[in-house]
């Protein structure tokens, strides 16, 4: 079997005072799309976090495409080709929509061919192109965060919650978006609270519980099992469907 | 793009209210440059600070010290080439003036670097650490040029070339103020060429907003800082050297007086925000000159004055940046 993309193993994170994850250990192999669900609290977006350094493994190890990155800081953790989307979707608000995609793209100016492929999926980018971001709107900051992300190719891409708070053709474009992405050139990692988005998308699925992994599998067979479903996931899942 | 333009407009709205107070156009037009003056060479000293609080949220009350070894390395240059500088040939007063300025903030500069090494990286995210080991670093500093220069204040004497003033009929206008009005306006066009037009400046604004973000983009913000750490430290050091022409006195307490200025101008402006700072130190500068006209006895107070009146219509200073 090959070796996984990114692997974590009994990673442990404090915040302050607080043990926030337990030794979470799972893979994810390269050229899928792996769903971390988990309920709200569950330690889904402090792994994110962990794996970009943002906040430090206390214990445990991470590794990307075999290297261990447990101790390397968030930069030169970005630089081997990691991309991170937030919660917060954290875009620059006094920045221009095309300063915040000219920052993203490291080794130069963004690529024209990759610009029009990003606008063919978010075209409210192209049209407040110099529009400071903090004017645009919730849905149309989190296309700008996730162009953000994939202005450039990169191994892997960390997602937190993309579509909260979007419009289902919003939501539809980002399906598109995400599909022809782990299709060509990326992995991706994403944190979901929409069942119905996960499903669609995700090839393997992670689900956390109280700081742990407490379920690793393929998503078709998840989605397969309602009462492993609703053991993991409790009722509010069906909120979201 | 819509811009905030209210804030930019308190400034020609101070000087057109201070008109029929004043009454003497005369008088008026010379209070205006020297309040323009004094605001650009507050604005030259606070720039940095207030970057550098944006960039890494670092509050940094030692920024004094470099205003003040600026000061003092400038006016040692110039009684070291005193004859230059008395001498009737702007060049000389030029060649005297130059190697002091750049001796100011090369040491300013130096003096910043190592600031950030051994004082302020050791307690970055803890505020009131900062507050205490920099407040530290500056007494301790104040007391080291009271044992390099001694503790006498040093008078200092302007070239012969920027002594007196120009005169339009009525109106006097001191020569050093409007050199000191066109070097403020240089560092402010710099800067606002660095920060909106390079991709350094890009950065930098970035950073101000959201470093761990910029951090997860690849760059590294700790550098970024250093950089402008040192850059806001020379910057204070010229400051500093213009300072002392314009009071023609340097003491070891010319850091902390002029910090008080700066601290309020960079508040006013909004922390992190280069166009506030510059807004701010104007309106600090005139406010100070037209009161200190008007009312002298109110005079100490009025900028205090004119920072709660600001905060009190906008909290977060003229600009606020739009922090994470």
């Amino acid at each position: 079997m090959a070796e996984p993309l990114l692997s974590l193993r009994g990673v442990q994170t404090n915040i302050g005072r607080y043990h926030i994850l337990h030794g979470v250990e799972f893979d994810v192999a390269e050229g899928g799309l792996t769903m971390l669900l988990g309920r709200n609290g569950a330690g889904k977006t402090t792994t994110l976090r962990t794996i970009m350094g943002m906040w430090r493994a206390a214990a445990g190890e991470i590794r990307f495409d075999g290297r261990d990155i447990t101790h390397l800081a968030t930069p030169d953790i970005a630089r081997l080709g990691i991309a991170y989307v937030p919660e917060s979707m954290a875009i620059f608000a006094d920045l221009t929509v095309q300063e915040n995609l000219v920052l993203a793209a490291r080794s130069g100016p963004p690529d024209q061919k990759r610009l029009d492929w990003i606008f063919a999926r978010f075209e409210a980018l192209k049209r407040f192109w110099t529009l400071p971001a903090g004017h645009l709107s919730g849905g149309q900051k989190q296309m700008l965060a996730v162009a953000r992300a994939i202005i450039e190719p990169r191994r892997l891409l960390l997602i937190d919650e993309p579509t909260k708070g979007l419009a289902p053709a919003i939501i539809a474009n980002m399906i598109d978006a995400f599909r022809e992405l782990k299709d060509g050139e990326s992995t991706l990692l994403v944190v979901e609270q929409n069942f119905a988005f996960a499903r669609q998308l995700g090839d393997t699925v992670a689900v956390m519980d109280d700081g742990r992994v407490a379920h690793q599998g393929s998503m078709a067979a998840f989605a397969a099992d309602s009462a492993l479903q609703q053991h993991l996931l409790g009722l509010g899942m069906d909120t979201h469907q | 793009m819509k811009r905030d333009w209210l804030p930019l407009l308190l400034i020609p709205a101070l000087m057109i209210g201070a008109l029929p107070l004043i009454g003497s156009p005369a008088s008026w037009v010379t209070l205006t440059v020297a309040g323009l003056a004094m605001g650009l060479m507050i604005f030259i000293m606070a720039s940095g600070l207030t970057l550098t609080f944006g960039l890494m949220d670092v509050l940094n009350f030692g920024h004094g010290a470099f205003i003040a070894v600026g000061a003092f390395v400038a006016a040692s240059v110039m009684l070291a080439l005193a004859p230059w500088m008395t001498a009737d040939s702007i060049w000389l007063n030029l060649a005297a003036i130059g190697p002091a300025v750049l001796a100011a903030m090369v040491v300013s500069g130096v003096l910043g670097l190592g600031f950030e090494r051994i004082i302020v990286r050791p307690v970055y995210g803890q505020h009131l650490k900062q507050i205490l080991v920099t407040t530290g670093g500056l007494i301790v500093a104040e007391q080291l040029l009271k044992v390099i220069w001694g503790p006498d204040q040093i008078t200092l004497s302007r070239p012969t070339a920027l002594r007196g003033a120009f005169l339009f009929g009525d109106v006097a206008i001191e020569k050093y103020r409007v050199l000191a009005v066109v070097v403020g306006l240089v560092v402010f066009a710099a800067l606002a060429l660095t920060l909106n037009r390079t991709r350094l400046g890009l950065l930098i604004r970035a950073g101000v907003e959201n470093g761990e973000m910029v951090e997860a983009l690849g760059y590294r913000i700790r550098r970024l800082f250093v950089g402008v750490f040192v850059v806001g430290s020379a910057l204070a050091g010229l400051g500093g050297a213009m300072w002392g022409l314009y009071q023609e006195t340097v003491t070891a307490a010319i850091g902390a007086q002029v910090a008080v200025l700066v601290f309020i101008v960079i508040i006013i402006g909004g922390l992190g925000s280069v166009g506030g700072c510059f807004v701010g130190a104007l309106l600090v500068g005139l406010t100070a000159n037209y009161i200190g006209f008007l009312a002298p006895k109110v005079a100490l107070g009025s900028n205090i004055l004119l920072m709660a009146m600001v905060l009190l219509w906008r909290p977060q200073g003229l600009y606020p940046v739009a922090k994470r």
